[in-house]
Order: structure tokens, then sequence, then C-alpha cells
């Protein structure tokens, strides 16, 4: 049971981020990119992480992603042409994205036997659990969010705004 | 405060152990305050007082924080030591030199002069929060404050053309960088279950998986090398240089760089000390190639800021130079270097706001010809910037120069000192052509924009700063003490504990 | 049945790997900024797949910052995007090309 629906939503996270790049279109990456997150918070919920799954569907496919689809349609954003600087990025890009991947997982399935298997429920933090730890050991990192947010905020004023 | 109260500890709030960076905070929320109830129109000047005095005060805290036994607080996420002290007074310094240079350029020219101020601040708490974290999630949080304030202050000249394309390029390498940065960390995780540096360390120690260690050092070094635009990462430099405002090109170029360097210092040293063969390689091969990169690609420029730019990729690998060497002496002359390099790039692109105005529509090669003529002082100062950018002896950048190939040649690495001699070399030669350019050509006719006088506030930075590169050229010996006290803390926590020397360095 | 963790980081490797060439194939400015958010979701799913193998929640908070930390860099990136586009009019980056690489 654990394994077909790691399959499934897993061949449909693939799917979503292979038809991100496919697509011609920003609006149909985006929505591509929302299948992505939404089929990985399915896989978070397999790995005891219920709390993070609901906040990936509700900060990321919510909030994020529809401030993403919200500007496209502001800049009426079309097709992308392809143009003389994507085949550089190809001849030279490709190679390279298929080393780092082969460096990854090499690495992860060299050390598969260390790593083990588990499945729903082998480990499940509620929370209470996750709550405990933020607001006790990680309470400073928390509280200096607020200044990374006030300068996001200030970003956006001075950026979007124009000139008076 | 988690950790056991030894009877000769005295109590003492863990808020003094961020005392700078709470100072920084609050002058930015004052700043932000100010800004709404001033009439539209009116000079910001006040603001950027403000903003300096709070600089000011963190400097002083920073200082107080020396006579603070060394350690953590608030459950391990942050360490106040000599090395956090010494890099929160090169990031104040530069932050406060920057808003001198800033207090008359901006004035007339955007309505969000308040903003930038704040801005700063909020950039300068990141930074200094980054120097003394020893938990890569405060480190994650403070770097990316650091870099979000960088990434909205270069895109600050928003009629000009260039300057937006400064900012985009800037946002979308440094959030790709962060992307890899991430990895590693969660690599790092992966191998040691924890993400505190202690914790790593004893992961380390105890023989986690050295395979997936290195990889994670490897994102964590890619992630932070475009930070410090280290070769091969660098591409995004010289763009970004040229289209960001000078001033802030002075303090992009210099203060996330110092925080950034002294994270890989504080990863490689502390939380990989033990597992040194496994990143000596990966920082070998980036220094070679940033040096090379950077001094090669620097010849070829006609654009001052573009030439500053590849410079500046160059000094990131004299620096990185000093992390080949071993521990103490490595640390010492990696954050002499740092405090060396802001002074002299910090007073370059200072100067460069000066001559080439606020559109900077003068910053090639040709437009300094004969500089010395119509601005004798400017040249003069930019001359002792770009003097000590060579490496001559008495300026800031002989001594860090120095100290940095002494110790790779002490650490068994004369090869890399001898490379980067020979790179000192060929930098040498575009560093002349610019002075030649400045006091040899003939003067050109008087153009019409040359009316720029300088402003108290400018000079008073420019001689702050020209001071600054004597002192460190000709009495390098307080800011060494300080460095090396720095570098003492990385012996170990329980050492780090009973630190007396820098309290001795202050009454000396 | 238990699914072996390692596929779980294969498929983050994959996510992340994909999210790499999506920066460096797209040509439209936004589509590039979403392949980065790829790439940070990638990172995620490792962190929550170690914070599983390890037991540790310290794991899980970290995705939970890192969550925050891309809602703040969407609303700066987003209007970065958006002062550029207004300056240029067009959101192909070979176009906004004025300093040359």
């Amino acid at each position: 049971m654990n394994v077909a629906i790691f399959i499934l939503f897993a061949l449909l996270c693939l799917g979503g981020a292979l038809n991100l790049l496919l697509q011609r279109h920003p609006i149909n990456s985006a929505l591509s990119l929302i299948v992505v997150m939404s089929s990985l918070s399915v896989l978070y919920l397999l790995l005891g992480a219920e709390f993070l799954a609901l906040a990936q569907i509700i900060v990321y496919s919510g909030a994020i992603m529809v401030l993403f689809v919200f500007v496209i349609m502001l800049l009426n954003a079309g097709e992308e042409e392809r143009t003389h600087g994507s085949r550089a990025a190809y001849f030279a890009g490709i190679p390279g994205v298929l080393a780092l991947f082969a460096v990854l997982a090499g690495t992860f399935v060299t050390l598969r036997l260390s790593f083990g298997g588990t499945r729903l429920g082998a480990f499940l933090v509620t929370t209470g659990d996750l709550s405990r730890v933020l607001f006790r050991n990680l309470l400073l990192p928390f509280e200096v969010t607020s200044v990374l947010i006030l300068v996001a905020i200030l970003g956006a004023v001075v950026l979007a705004r124009k000139e008076h | 405060m988690n950790e056991p109260m030894t009877p000769s500890m005295i109590a003492f709030s863990p808020a003094l152990r961020i005392l700078p960076e709470i100072l920084m905070t609050l002058t930015g929320v004052l700043v932000m305050l100010v800004e709404a109830v001033l009439k539209p129109r009116t000079s910001r000047k006040p603001l950027g007082i403000v903003a300096i005095l709070g600089t000011l005060a963190a400097i002083a805290a920073s200082v107080y924080q020396l006579f603070l036994p060394a350690g953590t607080a608030f459950f391990g996420t942050v360490q106040s030591d000599a090395f956090s002290v010494f890099f929160h007074l090169v990031i104040g310094c530069i932050v406060l030199v920057t808003l001198l240079i800033s207090l008359d350029y901006f004035e007339g020219h955007t309505s969000f002069v308040g903003e930038y101020y704040a801005l700063i601040l909020f950039g300068a708490t990141g930074m200094m929060l980054m120097t003394c974290s020893v938990e890569l999630l405060m480190v994650f949080i403070s770097l990316e404050i650091s870099s979000i304030s960088t990434y909205i202050l270069a895109g600050y000249r928003k009629r000009s053309a260039t300057s937006p394309e400064a900012s985009i390029k800037y946002f979308l390498l440094g959030s790709f960088a962060t992307a890899f940065f991430l990895y590693g960390i969660a690599l790092c995780f992966g191998a040691t279950g924890s993400t505190n540096l202690y914790e790593i360390a004893k992961g380390v120690a105890d023989g986690a998986s050295p395979l997936l260690l290195t990889v994670a050092f490897g994102m964590m070094l890619i992630g932070l090398g475009f930070k410090v635009s280290l070769a091969p990462f660098h591409v995004w430099t010289p763009d970004v240089y040229e289209g960001a405002p000078a001033p802030v090109v002075g303090l992009m170029s210099t203060a996330p760089k110092a925080a950034a360097f002294a994270v890989l210092l504080r990863i490689a040293y502390g939380a990989f000390g033990t597992a040194i063969h496994i990143w000596m390689p990966l920082v070998w091969i980036m220094a070679v190639l940033s040096m090379t990169i950077g001094n090669l690609g620097a010849l070829t420029q006609r654009n001052v800021k573009r030439m500053l730019a590849y410079s500046s990729i160059a000094h990131a690998g004299y620096l990185l130079v000093a992390f080949t060497a071993l521990a103490p002496m490595g640390i010492a002359a990696a954050s002499f270097y740092t405090a060396a390099y802001a002074a002299m790039n910090v007073g370059a692109f200072g100067i460069i706001s000066y001559l080439s105005g606020y559109n900077e529509a003068r910053t090639s090669l040709s437009d300094f010809a004969g500089i010395a003529r119509r601005h004798p002082v400017a040249a003069a100062a930019f001359a002792v910037f770009l003097i000590s950018l060579i490496g001559i002896p008495f300026t800031a950048g002989f001594f860090g120069k120095f100290y940095v190939f002494t110790a790779a040649i002490n650490s068994g690495n004369a090869w890399l000192a001898v490379l980067g001699l020979l790179n000192s070399g060929v930098a040498a030669f575009y560093y002349l052509r610019l002075l030649a350019q400045m006091y040899m050509v003939p003067v050109e006719p008087p153009r019409e924009a040359d009316t720029a006088h300088a402003r108290p506030a400018f000079i008073l930075a420019m001689a702050i700063l020209v001071l600054a590169v004597f002192a460190l050229g000709i009495f390098p010996g307080r800011i060494l003490d300080l460095a090396r006290a720095g570098a003492a803390t990385f012996s170990g926590p329980a050492n780090a504990a009973s630190q007396t020397v820098p309290v001795a360095l202050l009454r000396r | 049945m238990t699914v072996p963790i390692v596929w779980y980081l294969v498929l983050s490797a994959a996510l992340f790997s994909i999210g790499v060439c999506g920066f460096l194939i797209k040509r439209n400015i936004i589509t590039i900024f979403m392949s980065i958010e790829l790439m940070l979701n990638a990172v995620n799913l490792a962190f929550v797949t170690f914070a599983n193998h390890w037991h540790q929640v310290s794991g899980q908070i970290f995705v939970f910052f890192v969550m925050v930390v891309a809602a703040a860099e969407a609303a700066v990136g987003l209007a970065i995007i958006i002062s550029l586009f207004r300056s240029r009019n067009t959101l192909n980056v070979d176009q906004i090309d004025l300093m040359k690489l």
C-alpha cells in the first residue's frame, strides 16, 4: 500500500516537473508546479509530517503559486520564444545537470543500505511536537524571521511602487 | 541559556549575545517609523544620521561583547566570541562608511531614501547574525535577510536601464545559489542528524559517511561560492557590479562577502575541522580558478566598475588561499584579509560614486583620463586604494597578502602561494593602467558635468578609509591580534569558554 | 511493506536536477523563478526524508522556515520582475542584456 502510494505520487511529481520544463507558456508551467507541490504534500504525509503536508498546500500551492499566477496574468506573459541563448545553455547545461544528478543519486544509492526503509506511522510528528521545538529551541530563528519579512515588505514597496 | 552555569560565570541575559543585532534592528524600525511621519520631498538626512548613530551603537556593543566570556545563547543557536566580534566590527565599519557615502548620494534622485537606510540596517543585521550563528538554520535565515536586502539595494536606481537588470540577475543567481546551499545543509543533516555546527563536528569526527559529507560540503561550497563570487560561480559579478549604484556595490562587494566567509570558516574549520582532506582539494581548485579568471578577466575590461568586479573575484581567490592553511593561522590570515579588502574596496567604489556621478555615465577607463588634474584629492585617495589593491608595502593590501601567502607556505602549500604571487603580478598591470590613465594622460578640456563637489560626510568617509588602509598597512598588529584571538576560539567550545585573550588585548 | 528511504532521496535529487535544468534552459524570467521554487521543494523533500530517517523534528522545522523564506523571496522577486517589466517591456532573459555577461 505504502509503495503503491509512493510510486503513484512520485510519478505525478516527476511528470509535473518535466511538464514545467517542456511547456512553453508560463501559466502551464505554473499549473504543473502546483501538481508537483500537491503530490509532494502526500509524500510528506507518508513520511509522517502532517503539519508540513497541510502547510505545503496552504502556503506553497495556495499562496506562493497564486502570487505567481497573478503576476503572469498582470504582465500578460506570452509563450516564450526560442532564442540564441537557449542553444548554448542546452549544450553546456544538460551535461552539467546530468553530472549533478549522477553525483547525488549515485551517493544515495551507494548508501541505500544504511538508510533502510520507512512506512506510514514509523515516525509521526504532531503539531505539538513541532511547536515545542519551534517555540523553545528555535525561538531565535523564528523571531529573526520577522526581520526577513520586514525586509521583504520594504522591498516590495520600493520596487513595485512608482516614483513620484 | 542551556549551558551549565559555572560559578565563575556572571549571570547575564542571553540577549547580550545578540546586542549589536538588536540595536541594528531597532534602529531600522526607528528609521521606518520616522520616515512615515516626515513630509514627502523633504531631506531624509536626519534618517541617515539616525542610522549612523545606530551603527555606532552596534559597533560599541560588539566591542562590549569582547568582555563577555565566549559562549552560546538561545539554545545553542548563536555564539558570541572574539571571532564573531571581529567580523561584527568589520561589517559595522563597512556599513558606517557606506551610510556616510550615501548620505548625499540619493538625495533628490529617489523618493525611497528612508527605505534605503532601513534596508541597509536590516541587511547588516542579517550579516552580523551570520557571523555569530552556530546553527545552520540561523545561518540560512540570516543569509536570506542579507541577500534579499542586497537584491533590492542593487536595483535602487530604478530610472536607469541597467539597475533593474542588475537586480534581477543578482536575485535569480542568488536564489539559485541559496537552493544549492540548502541542499548541502540537507545532506549534512542527513549525514549527521543535526544542523548544529558542534553536533555536526561530533558526527564528522565519529565517522559519518565521508561520501555524503563530501557531497554536502561541495553543495554548501557552491552556494557560498556564488555569494562571494568565487570562480566558476562568478558569472553574475561583473553585470551586477556594473548595474548597481556604486555605494551599494561598495557595500555588497565587502560586507555580505565578509559574512559569507565567516560562515565558510565556521563550517570548514568548525564543523568539518576533523575532515580537512574532504574539502581541501575543492578549496584549492576554487582558489586557483578565482585568482586566474578574476585577474585575466580584469585585464580585458574597459569599464572601471567591471574591472573592479573581476578584481574582487581575484581577491576572493586570494582569501580562499588562506583556507588551505592550518587552522589558527589560516583563520587569522583570512579574517585579516577580509578587513584589509573591505577598507580598500569600499574606498574604491566610494571614489567611483563621486567621480562618475549618480547616473554613472562616466565609468569607462578613458573617462578617468586626467582625473588627477581635475580632482586631485579624489584621485590621490583613489590611488591609495588602488595601490593597496595591488599589495604594495605600507598599505593594508600588502599585509593581507603577506599573511595569506605565509600561512599557505607554512602549511606546505608553497605552489599555491607561487600561483598567487604570479597572479598579483598580472593584477598590478591593470591597476597601474588605471593609475597611469589618471595621472599620465594629458588633461582633456573640462566637461560641463564636472561640477561635482564633495560633501563633508563623503570626505569623512574617505578619510576614515584612507586612514584604515594605512593603519592596517603600518600597524597591523592589533587587528591581527584580534583576528588571532578569533581564530583561537575554534580550538573547541571548551577552550572558547575560558577565553581571556581579547580582554588583555584591549587593555594593552 | 516499507518504502526504501533511498527512493525518496533519489526523487528529491531528480526534482532538484530538473529544477537546475529549468533554470538553465528556460527563457522566461517567471519560469526561471519557478524552477528555483522547484529546487527548494526538492530540498524540502530531502529534509523531511532525513527527518524521518533520524527521527529528528528539527529537519521538519527547517522545511517550515524554507517555506517562509520562499514566500518572502517570491514577494521580492516578483516585485523586481514587475519593476524590470516596466522599464523593458519584456520577460525574455536574452533581451535583458544591456550589459554583456
